[in-house]
């Protein structure tokens, strides 16, 4: 059983509805007491991170999925914010401290004049490395998935970038650190090839 | 490599897909949760649902069912969602940060703010820092008064706002795209405003998607190579014309535009 992380932090139903789509059991958590009863924990998230960060702690998740995740390693999934919300730091509207489970702060694209932000469309990931998370088979680094976002976490030359995107500057697109998985994309939005990532979590 | 995307247009009208003329004249083109299957299986880049209701009323007009069935929009979301794996766009009848939060907790992505944006600007950055400039998309109706664009509150009422400076306003007070509509070409199918989509686009540093005027698959290849917007919209053509969707990736292929494959 997969729980996505209820937060009020944006589109949680789109997640539910393509683990649905893919016949995955999910659940949707609104109290951090819930997290226990999860194998697999997804934290989505659309939105700014000090809002984001704030209501984890308002609603006590933090505790709950730092034990779940850093203590029982349960395997996890991050997208967008979810995935900078496990970082160290972030400087999108002032200074904010991040769940740190990786070691990489959140910073604003820095992109030539000409390209513009936030960072919105279909891009294609590089695959960096062997994962568990993005298909192998092709290594299809010509596949497009769907980005959205202004800020990218810091750590193109970290070990556990899987997969990186080129807007004006590299980025990771993907990373994963024993049990930790995050995507700056959103899979549950980038049509099959986002299933495919998905259904690969869903396996893990 | 960052694609420009094609982007279908739904009209929704008391919980019915209709076609849009100059804003105003509205035909009624079926049930919006039938219209969508064929959207997913076109594989389009994005989806964006404009409601126009002026009533609270929703009637999904469904043959299934001997009772008229009430839904809301906050329904529809949630059934589209269901059934689309690619970024979905609501707008229509945004007043306060609840009504965004509503239609995000629904499977919506992203929300366009008009009205609400004209009468109170600082409720682009309100609302931005919470949700996220990058959902956060202003649209911006436009309309030629004596030869220059001004901007149409909520596509009906003339305010006297300059197109260009209106759009710049947006994106400082937080937004993440502007939707830029303009009403005259607004299902004319004669093309787009190109000299105000560049004129806008050049003045921004955020994406725009242009709307309105497409006729014909080389009304979409003019607006890519005549502009810079990242992304063009269109209503009508994609539900008069058969497979117009595909096909028209496929003109814009065969120009050499950056586009995402149909799949």
């Amino acid at each position: 059983m997969i729980g996505v992380i209820e937060y009020g932090m944006g589109n949680i139903q789109s997640v539910v509805n393509a683990l649905e789509f893919l016949s995955v059991k999910c659940t949707v958590i609104h109290e951090a007491s819930e997290i226990e009863k999860a194998e697999k924990i997804i934290l989505p998230g659309v939105g700014a991170f000090g809002e984001g960060i704030e209501k984890l702690r308002q609603k006590s998740y933090v505790e709950a999925l730092q034990k779940a995740v850093i203590e029982k390693k349960k395997p996890f999934l991050g997208i967008c914010l979810g995935m900078q919300l496990i970082c160290k730091e972030s400087f999108e509207f002032g200074h904010f401290l991040g769940l740190n489970w990786i070691d990489a702060c959140v910073k604003r694209l820095q992109v030539p004049k000409h390209y513009r932000i936030p960072h919105v469309g279909w891009n294609n990931v590089r695959i960096k490395k062997k994962n568990r998370l993005l298909a192998q088979e092709n290594n299809t680094g010509d596949s497009d998935v769907y980005f959205v976002h202004s800020y990218y976490v810091d750590a193109l030359d970290a070990d556990f970038t899987i997969a990186t995107c080129e807007y004006g500057c590299e980025f990771p697109a993907a990373i994963e650190q024993d049990n930790i998985f995050a995507v700056q994309f959103h899979p549950e939005k980038s049509q099959r090839a986002g299933l495919a990532i998905l259904s690969n979590f869903a396996r893990v | 490599m960052l694609k420009r995307r094609l982007l279908p247009v739904l009209f929704l009208k008391n919980g019915l897909i209709v076609r849009s003329e100059g804003f105003s004249y509205h035909q009624n083109l079926g049930n919006p949760l039938s219209e969508v299957a064929r959207y997913s299986e076109w594989d389009v880049d994005e989806l964006i649902y404009i409601d126009i209701s002026t009533e609270k009323f929703y009637d999904l007009r469904r043959d299934d069912l001997k009772v008229t069935g009430k839904s809301n929009l906050l329904d529809i979301i949630r059934d589209v969602s269901k059934v689309c794996f690619m970024p979905l766009t609501f707008g229509g009848g945004v007043r306060t940060l609840d009504d965004i939060r509503n239609r995000l907790l629904m499977g919506a992505d992203k929300i366009t703010i008009n009205t609400i944006a004209i009468e109170e600007p600082d409720f682009i950055t309100k609302s931005s820092k919470i949700f996220g400039s990058q959902c956060i998309v202003v649209s911006v109706d436009y309309k030629r008064v004596d030869g220059s664009p001004k901007v149409f509150k909520g596509g009906r009422e003339p305010t006297n706002l300059d197109v260009v400076e209106w759009a710049k306003i947006a994106e400082d007070k937080g937004a993440g795209e502007i939707f830029l509509n303009s009403i005259d070409n607004d299902g004319a199918a004669e093309g787009y405003d190109i000299e105000t989509i560049r004129k806008v686009n050049e003045s921004l540093g955020i994406p725009v998607i242009a709307c309105g005027g497409a006729g014909t698959f080389s009304d979409f290849v003019e607006c890519a190579q005549k502009t810079n917007v990242s992304a063009i919209a269109a209503g009508n053509i994609f539900h008069f014309t058969e497979l117009a969707y595909p096909k028209a990736k496929e003109a814009l292929l065969k120009q050499g535009i950056n586009i995402r494959k149909p799949n």
